[in-house]
């Protein structure tokens, strides 16, 4: 079967500092050729005898032909692990399991698609565009950060899509402002259908919001959330989970990496990631048990 | 597979000794995507509990060095769901299964054991001791003897008689091997050795404890001596007594062990997180160790570590060199 993940070792090709970035290049035909967009790649990290045992997820910024298949990652490198992954060089292998996760829905029609994008997680929006561009969707991208050094990705954007908004906190780039800041305008003017979103909880949380307004169809990948939770990326830890309410109006706890990391924004409770809703299924009904409570 | 690898844990035998470890091989469908389940020697499911349960909230995890410090909160679907839902499949796929049971109170366990009773598909029951007893201030059962025996008793009471009834202890107790006691005693057919051991972690940027739990269960290769150790005494003590040795197993050396100190199956946990086919892997790796060592049967390397140095284990012959290869 095709879109059943494997685990095989990825051969670095290069890693590259994009801004404030790693873009890591590796040769992985076996994942290329099962890839869809929004799935992410689960990564060991500290070679054989590693000491570190959690598995680091990563969506996917661009798949290609050359080598038999190639896929690229883009992440920050904000602790040891990532920091490995950096100082990786060509010919290195890497453990690698994937594609994991589900992917974003496509449309059936050519339809107006924005993509929201912010931080290393915008690379995976990329990927979307290419795919959402072979269709003969429009593509219109909004990309945002703390600055432009963290603003991923805004050639390509303005190369490939219909158009293409950055907007920085500090205005260093694009307008000066939040991506909730120029949201709204830019629905209007592109007439998007559709909302697309890959970056911080905070801008999905935004991308849901404004999406809703505008009475628009959201889908976010919580690809960040699952980078700071989760342990295994297939789904048996159990530790990246979040509340999401389904079609019976019950809310659940499910896994960012199995039963995400794509998921409809509206049915995130994204005021209640990092607890567990007192309504939630299997919320704790008595409290004072759990003070010393079982692992 | 050859049967150089066959093992009985009581009334239970098992082609193989690898399994997973409770609660790292989430439903077993996960797993199935990357080998098949049956290449296991038993598949041990997460711990069920009477009800449905979130768990604990992120963040959940944290990596410590060689290990993991996990505070989950045992969450899962509750008995019901799980019996509809995940344990059809896992008959389906044919797969030996041991069910992990866990409870906040002895009626909890003693519900748990009738429910399985009649149940196709459970070669055994695991009883996860290391919970908190509601109706004693939240005490965890496994920290003492009478308290570990008394839900041991109620699932044994309640299971199927020819069920296999297996205690998982914790090792953070002063003395495991009264608790082993104390548990073989109450009915348990073998003992897991050893659940996760309670550490802390406190994240130096936000200056505050890394996991919403406070404190979490140390698991990975972090507890291995930890765990050969229990193995090893509590084998000593009740040489006849199957054991299923778990903690921090990564490798087929890692298991070998665990059986040298007295264990006759051996689960993978943590591994599983990050090496999906650790399983199978970790099988392999037995086997071969066993045949460098020349010996025949797992059975008799089987707490080889407590015998005298000159002791030498019924040895199979070395193969005929191949002539071609001369």
């Amino acid at each position: 079967m095709s879109d059943t993940p494997v685990q095989t070792s990825g051969t670095v090709l290069t890693v590259r500092q994009v801004q404030d970035y790693h873009a890591l290049t590796l040769v992985a035909p076996a994942i290329a050729e099962r890839f869809r967009p929004g799935q992410f790649l689960a990564l060991a990290v500290g070679g054989e005898h590693t000491s570190r045992l959690v598995r680091r997820c990563f969506g996917v910024h661009e798949v290609k032909s050359d080598y038999g298949g190639t896929v690229e990652l883009v992440f920050a490198d904000t602790e040891p692990g990532t920091a490995w992954l950096a100082g990786r060089r060509s010919r290195d292998q890497i453990d690698l399991v994937g594609p994991l996760g589900r992917p974003f829905r496509l449309p059936r029609d050519p339809v107006s698609c924005l993509l929201v994008g912010g931080g290393p997680g915008a690379a995976a929006v990329f990927a979307l565009a290419d795919a959402l561009l072979r269709r003969g969707c429009q593509v219109h991208f909004v990309l945002g950060g703390p600055s432009a050094r963290q603003v991923f990705g805004s050639r390509m954007a303005q190369r490939i899509g219909d158009s293409s908004t950055v907007a920085t906190e500090d205005g260093s780039m694009g307008e000066t402002g939040t991506v909730r800041d120029v949201l709204p305008r830019v629905i209007e003017e592109t007439g998007a259908d559709v909302v697309y979103g890959c970056g911080p909880t905070d801008l999905l949380r935004s991308v849901t919001q404004v999406a809703g307004d505008f009475g628009l169809p959201s889908q976010v990948s919580v690809e960040e959330f699952l980078q700071r939770t989760g342990a295994c990326g297939i789904g048996v830890c159990m530790t990246c989970m979040l509340p999401v309410h389904g079609d019976d109006g019950v809310t659940r706890m499910v896994r960012a990496c199995a039963d995400g990391p794509v998921l409809r924004g509206d049915r995130v409770r994204w005021g209640d990631l990092g607890t567990i809703p007192f309504d939630a299924l299997g919320a704790p009904r008595v409290l004072s048990v759990s003070e010393r409570g079982p692992r | 597979m050859s049967d150089r690898v066959r093992t009985s844990l009581g009334p239970l035998e098992l082609p193989n000794p690898v399994m997973t470890a409770s609660g790292c091989g989430g439903t077993g469908r996960e797993l199935a995507q990357f080998f098949a389940l049956t290449r296991l020697g038993a598949f041990v499911t997460t711990s069920v509990m009477s009800q449905a349960r979130a768990g604990r909230p992120t963040p959940r995890v944290t990596e410590t060095p060689s290990g993991l410090l996990t505070a989950m909160g045992l969450p899962g679907p509750g008995i019901e769901t799980f019996l509809e839902r995940d344990l059809p499949w896992l008959m389906e796929q044919d797969v030996r299964t041991i069910v992990s049971v866990a409870g906040n109170s002895v009626e909890e366990y003693a519900d748990l054991g009738r429910r399985l009773r009649n149940v196709p598909g459970v070669a055994a029951i695991e009883v996860n001791v290391a919970c908190p007893n509601a109706e004693d201030r939240g005490r965890v059962f496994a920290w003492h003897p009478a308290a570990a025996a008394s839900v041991v008793r109620a699932v044994r009471d309640h299971a199927r008689p020819g069920t296999a009834v297996f205690a998982k202890l914790a090792p953070d107790v002063t003395d495991i091997v009264t608790i082993a006691l104390a548990c073989v005693d109450a009915g348990a057919d073998g003992l897991t050795l050893i659940n996760t051991m309670e550490g802390m972690a406190i994240d130096p940027k936000t200056l505050r404890p890394a996991l919403t739990g406070v404190s979490g269960g140390l698991s990975g290769p972090a507890v291995r001596p930890i765990a050969v150790r229990c193995v090893y005494q509590v084998h000593a003590a009740l040489p006849s007594t199957p054991i299923i040795g778990v903690g921090g197993i990564a490798t087929g050396l890692d298991a070998l062990e665990f059986i040298l100190a007295g264990a006759s199956a051996v689960a993978v946990g943590t591994a599983v997180f990050h090496d999906p086919s650790a399983g199978p892997r970790v099988l392999r790796e037995l086997e071969d160790a066993l045949a460098a060592r020349r010996i025949g049967r797992l059975a008799d390397a089987v707490g080889l570590a407590h015998k005298p140095a000159g002791y030498v284990p019924p040895q199979v012959r070395p193969q005929e060199p191949e002539k071609e290869k001369l």
